[in-house]
């Protein structure tokens, strides 16, 4: 474990752009664990003499049409969105990862078979696809997560079976079946962590990417509804205020997804760089 | 020249899978929803007879082979079901919009890749200026942000405050009536029917969005051609190249950016799957009546035939531009066909 | 006339920028090629043979800088020159050759045209014969066909097609000084004869001086007047080719003479000053009691009848969609039809070129892989009824193990030295108690020479003989009765093989173990077997002891085999040609 705690150190020095991006993920998870209580004011409480009141001391964020706190609905909202996406990437990860490297691993028709389920799901455009999904199956936060998990399986299915089908006749696989271990052992104990690295990355990158996708998903209002707090919510119900000036019911929503994707593309190399050996010094 | 025929001819003999994928897919979506299809497809005020028609013309009484074949059968002929919303055929009311949006997604792609590769080419022949900085930070933050938002703050900015934009109320002001019907470009109808004031009028209004779009695809593209440059210049055949005296221009087009253009033209098939979602968002924020607004719509209206419509035109159209870039790359790149 | 070397290197220093600081790349390097001379650097890796010509050229990397000193060519200074003025001059003076042809070309361009492309940029064509010129030039490579070969592309051509292609890029303007950078590194023993007299040939027609960099020390004296030696960044000698082999004076020339094999020497001249290794003891194992004496003369290993057809994918198909495949046309048959048997404590060599079968073959021994038909018998049981999928789990698996080629690709980058060797331990032996595990990985450390320290080391960490040890290491863990060698050592520095050869001599005698001894290398094999085997296109083409298949080989293939091995006596050398 200290072994451990010495290469995180190591990685953090190296380059200060991983620290930012870990201290912002940080503050992420901590809001997303005690937003409700982190926030001044109840963010569904309206207060219709305090409506469209301007960013201040009292509001530093402002208020909303309804007179609701902007800045405690954006402190609680980050536990939704941030609830929403990691369940989505960590289900289309599982996946995803173990069909690609299946594939990758045994080709064939198990190959076949992904690859066509996977190319399948890739000639939608994939925003598009989500819509349907979520559409078809209805309307709750729920199915955005189903949908965002299945718009993403074919990235996992397709880094893992490239990464596997690399691998998978390294001497090294050689010699652990001549050291007496079957295949699927190979797989999971000796394959799978070596392509955790590039996967790592992946699923940062996916991560922001599913944040994106939510909040789309509900600023053309499908998966959260009013007067739920949800960053995209946020931003569309701000939306009809822009043209008339009122620019901090969008702002700050619009806002804080952005740097919480920013984070996440930020983290990407970071986490590859904790998880790789070849780091290690 | 036969080989490359034979080649070409199997990329659209490839596409044929996906085409049943997608339409296998479309078909479970219709039929996935929570309940009786039927209830859904005939309306919210429909009375039972007309739900009884629905259930038959959709085959539901049928096993779900024989749906399939009905749904497929009526793909072919054209057949998307009927708008709840506007009475009309879906098809008719996609097609009706599709110039919209193909106006606003072409201007929004030419205006990123008019900036996106000349920067990530200075970027990688460049390496450590300030051009190079600059464009990292782009992708970095590009891909960090929300269309919808940028758009929003794009209007904020150039309408409201500086005035210098059009109001974001769709393709053409209400004072001016829209030019000839010929291809169903403004820009390009304007302009055969010799309107300088109408073609003005538009391209005012298509300015921000195309701008929303291009930041969103901006990113990507720069990224990709920025990265494929700089393995491209590091490769041996460049090393090879420049050992041999060949000059700058030479060595940095023939050798380097040709073999470049091979994974950003790969890449842009990506980001047309990517502009195509991002198109809807954008269209709902400048209001601009293409089909993704049309989606929208029939999304808050519960018309699910119009929605399911607009997810397989969406695919399609995606599958086509797809098959065009494959065929591109097969013209241009001869280890194409060796790894399959 | 003023006679300038072609090539004057005086106190040339380069630096590299890296992550862990400055590292000295070259140290006061100084040289001279005269006219029409060809100069062999020859050092290991990591000696700065190949910094030098880059430096010399200008294509140095943007981490390195001349530090001090200056190269001229023919009176003109390189260092510190104008980019636009080195442009000038490489191609038309000067001009380079690499290793890894295929790469080196740019890979959607037709080969024709990118000879075309140096013509015309240094002015020796006109539009109107340029292609002429440069179907001359692939015709004066010895390219079958040229005028059709003009359209091909690097990826339909042989890797020494393609590095006939760069020499015939290289020499199309003429110049009067070629710098081959390990030209032949990576193809066949043929071809790189081939190859390389091309390229004497066509260097002498022209006068031309020629520096050849190469970490082979046979090449080196086959084909140069003179040759420097390089260590660390350092000319440590440098003499004449006679010279440098009857009276070699600085020690690690001597060294790397010595350890380079010819068909006299012996294990025992590879490396007379390594230390004998601690002294552990083989036979107290806990995995497997002493190996008694061989008790019957049955055979060790029988193969029999072994075949082995691939599927032929038809990459790029010339005909027309429904004609019917051609049957023979449809498989490819790796391995045709071979068998041998091994006696033993005897050590058998697996001679060929790549693509051979030899690799296929051994595979299959090894149970990583069926074989389409025919059998192998080891230790009296037929193995190859038991399908490679399930063999691992077998105790039979402990009988035959393995060492890899490419000792970082053959260990998993997470485990430590200890978890490699320990791995075979803990799944094949009944061995469960962490201690005693690690202290059986302690003592197989002791036995392959790899210092105890070195154990919780990751691969990256380690060296490339210290990895090899680590595979080898593993290999025996399980002691078992065969050991296949898959070229062992062909990615290894010289001096390194020499040791890891030793190593496994030793270990070969204490343990009691057979070998198959696979490798291009028939010098290499010839140390180790007593038997070897020839193969060419999956067939046994001759077989004999290894001495007689060396010095009296009776097939065309092998004499051609044997020809091509570069090697150097010095008192053939000191009697003159």
């Amino acid at each position: 474990m200290t072994r451990f705690w010495h290469h995180f150190r190591y990685v953090m020095g190296e380059n200060p752009v991983t620290v930012v991006a870990f201290g912002l993920f940080g503050l992420i998870v901590v809001l997303a664990l005690f937003g409700p209580w982190l926030a001044p004011y109840d963010p569904l409480a309206t207060d219709a003499a305090r409506t469209l009141a301007p960013p201040s001391w009292d509001h530093p964020f402002g208020t909303d049409q309804l007179g609701r706190d902007v800045l405690s609905r954006v402190i609680v909202a980050t536990r939704l969105d941030l609830g929403i996406a990691l369940s989505a990437v960590l289900l289309s990860f599982a996946l995803g990862s173990a069909l690609g490297c299946a594939a990758g691993f045994w080709g064939g028709w198990t190959d076949r078979i992904v690859g066509r389920l996977s190319d399948t799901i890739m000639a939608f455009p994939l925003f598009v696809l989500a819509m349907g999904i979520v559409a078809a199956m209805g309307n709750t936060v729920e199915n955005i997560i189903y949908a965002t998990a299945i718009i993403n399986l074919p990235f996992y299915a397709r880094v893992s079976r490239v990464e596997t089908g690399v691998r998978r006749n390294a001497g090294y696989v050689h010699a652990a079946r001549l050291s007496g271990s079957s295949d699927v052992r190979i797989l999971a104990t000796q394959l799978f962590p070596n392509i955790l690295p590039p996967m790592m990355v992946q699923m940062s990158l996916n991560m922001g990417w599913a944040i994106l996708n939510a909040a789309g998903l509900s600023f053309i209002g499908l998966g959260v509804r009013p007067p739920a707090a949800e960053w995209g919510i946020m931003v569309a119900e701000g939306a009809t205020y822009i043209v008339s000036g009122e620019w901090w019911l969008a702002l700050f929503p619009g806002a804080a997804l952005m740097i919480a994707v920013f984070c996440f593309n930020l983290m990407g190399d970071g986490l590859r760089d904790l998880v790789d050996p070849l780091r290690r010094t | 020249m036969r080989t490359k025929l034979l080649q070409i001819g199997g990329r659209l003999l490839q596409s044929l899978p996906s085409i049943v994928g997608i339409v296998v897919i479309s078909f479970v979506l219709t039929r996935a929803l929570p309940g009786d299809p039927a209830v859904y497809f005939a309306g919210a005020m429909a009375d039972a007879e007309s739900i009884a028609q629905v259930r038959k013309s959709l085959g539901l009484d049928r096993s779900w082979v024989e749906q399939f074949f009905i749904y497929a059968g009526n793909l072919a002929r054209g057949d998307m079901g009927m708008s709840l919303g506007t009475g009309r055929p879906v098809l008719e009311e996609l097609l009706t919009r599709l110039p919209a949006s193909l106006e606003l997604t072409i201007a929004g792609l030419g205006l990123a890749i008019l900036i996106a590769v000349p920067l990530g080419i200075l970027a990688a022949t460049r390496q450590g200026s300030w051009i190079d900085h600059l464009c990292r930070i782009l992708v970095t933050a590009g891909v960090s942000l929300p269309t919808f938002f940028t758009g929003l703050f794009l209007i904020y900015a150039f309408y409201y405050l500086l005035g210098w934009a059009a109001s974001p109320l769709g393709r053409l002001d209400i004072f001016y009536l829209p030019p000839d019907h010929v291809t169903g470009f403004y820009l390009i109808d304007s302009l055969l029917a010799g309107d300088g004031e109408i073609f003005w009028a538009s391209l005012r209004q298509l300015v921000l969005p195309a701008i929303t779009l291009g930041l969103f695809a901006l990113a990507p593209i720069a990224r990709m051609t920025r990265s494929a440059m700089l393995g491209a210049l590091a490769s041996d055949y460049v090393r090879t190249a420049r050992a041999n005296g060949l000059s700058r221009s030479t060595v940095l087009v023939t050798y380097a950016l040709r073999n470049a253009a091979l994974p950003v033209l790969t890449t842009l098939g990506m980001v047309f799957s990517f502009l195509l979602g991002a198109n809807v968002l954008v269209e709902k924020v400048f209001s601009w009546p293409g089909i993704g607004s049309f989606a929208i719509e029939a999304l808050v209206a519960s018309d699910y035939a119009a929605v399911q419509g607009f997810v397989l035109a969406m695919a399609l159209l995606f599958v086509l531009v797809n098959l065009a870039i494959d065929i591109l790359l097969t013209l241009v790149d001869p280890r194409v066909g060796l790894a399959d | 006339m003023a006679d300038h070397p072609i090539l004057k290197v005086d106190d040339l220093s380069v630096e590299f920028r890296t992550r862990h600081g400055t590292v000295r790349a070259l140290d006061r390097v100084s040289l001279s090629v005269g006219k029409g001379e060809v100069v062999g650097i020859v050092g290991e890796s990591g000696s700065g043979k190949s910094v030098t010509a880059y430096t010399v050229t200008g294509l140095l990397d943007r981490a390195g800088r001349a530090v001090g000193g200056s190269a001229f060519y023919d009176g003109m200074e390189l260092t510190g020159a104008k980019e636009s003025d080195l442009r000038d001059l490489r191609g038309r003076e000067f001009s380079m050759i690499f290793q890894n042809p295929r790469a080196a070309l740019n890979p959607i361009r037709p080969v024709g045209k990118q000879i075309e492309d140096v013509l015309l940029r240094h002015a020796q064509a006109a539009r109107q014969d340029v292609r002429a010129k440069a179907i001359d030039m692939l015709d004066k490579v010895r390219i079958v066909d040229p005028a059709h070969r003009y359209w091909s592309y690097p990826f339909e051509l042989s890797g020494g097609m393609c590095q006939r292609v760069m020499i015939a890029i290289a020499l199309a303007c003429d110049p009067r000084l070629l710098i081959a950078d390990e030209p032949t590194t990576g193809l066949d023993v043929t071809t790189q004869k081939a190859t390389m007299d091309l390229i004497a040939e066509l260097t002498r027609e022209r006068q031309m001086s020629v520096v050849l960099i190469t970490h082979d020390l046979g090449m080196a004296a086959a084909y140069c007047d003179r040759i420097l030696v390089m260590q660390t960044g350092e000319i440590v000698e440098a003499a004449p080719v006679r010279e440098m082999f009857t009276r070699p004076a600085h020690p690690y020339t001597q060294k790397l003479i010595a350890a380079s094999p010819g068909p006299d020497s012996s294990l025992a001249d590879l490396a007379p000053d390594s230390p004998p290794p601690p002294n552990a003891s083989p036979n107290a194992s806990p995995v497997r009691p002493a190996p008694a004496a061989p008790p019957s003369t049955a055979p060790l290993l029988e193969v029999i009848d072994l075949v082995k057809t691939f599927p032929r994918r038809d990459g790029r198909s010339a005909g027309w969609p429904w004609k019917k495949a051609d049957p023979e046309e449809a498989a490819f048959r790796a391995v045709d039809d071979i068998s041998f048997s091994l006696a033993r404590g005897e050590s058998l060599g697996l001679v060929g070129e790549s693509g051979c079968g030899k690799s296929t073959t051994s595979s299959i021994v090894a149970r990583l892989m069926d074989a389409t038909s025919g059998d192998v018998i080891l230790d009296g049981e037929n193995i190859t009824t038991h399908a490679a999928a399930r063999f691992a789990r077998l105790p039979q698996r402990t009988k035959i193990q393995m060492v890899f080629q490419d000792p970082t690709d053959s260990l998993d980058p997470r485990y430590s030295a200890q978890d490699s060797i320990a791995q075979p331990l803990r799944r094949l032996t009944g061995l469960g108690d962490r201690r005693q595990i690690a202290a059986e990985v302690e003592a197989l450390a002791d036995m392959v020479g790899l210092p105890r320290a070195l154990l919780t080391r990751l691969p990256h960490q380690l060296s490339g003989g210290q990895k090899a040890r680590v595979g080898i290491a593993r290999a025996i863990a399980v002691r078992p009765l065969m050991l296949i060698l898959d070229e062992p050592t062909s990615a290894l520095d010289v001096s390194v093989q020499a040791v890891v050869l030793q190593l496994l001599d030793r270990l070969k005698r204490e343990l009691g173990m057979s070998y198959i001894f696979v490798s291009h290398d028939l010098n290499v094999v010839r140390l180790l077997c007593e038997r070897v085997i020839v193969m060419n296109k999956g067939r046994i083409v001759e077989t004999g002891t290894a001495d007689d298949v060396l010095r009296h080989p009776k097939e065309p293939y092998t004499k051609a085999l044997v020809d091509a091995i570069p090697h150097f006596e010095p008192d053939r050398i000191a009697a003159g040609p």
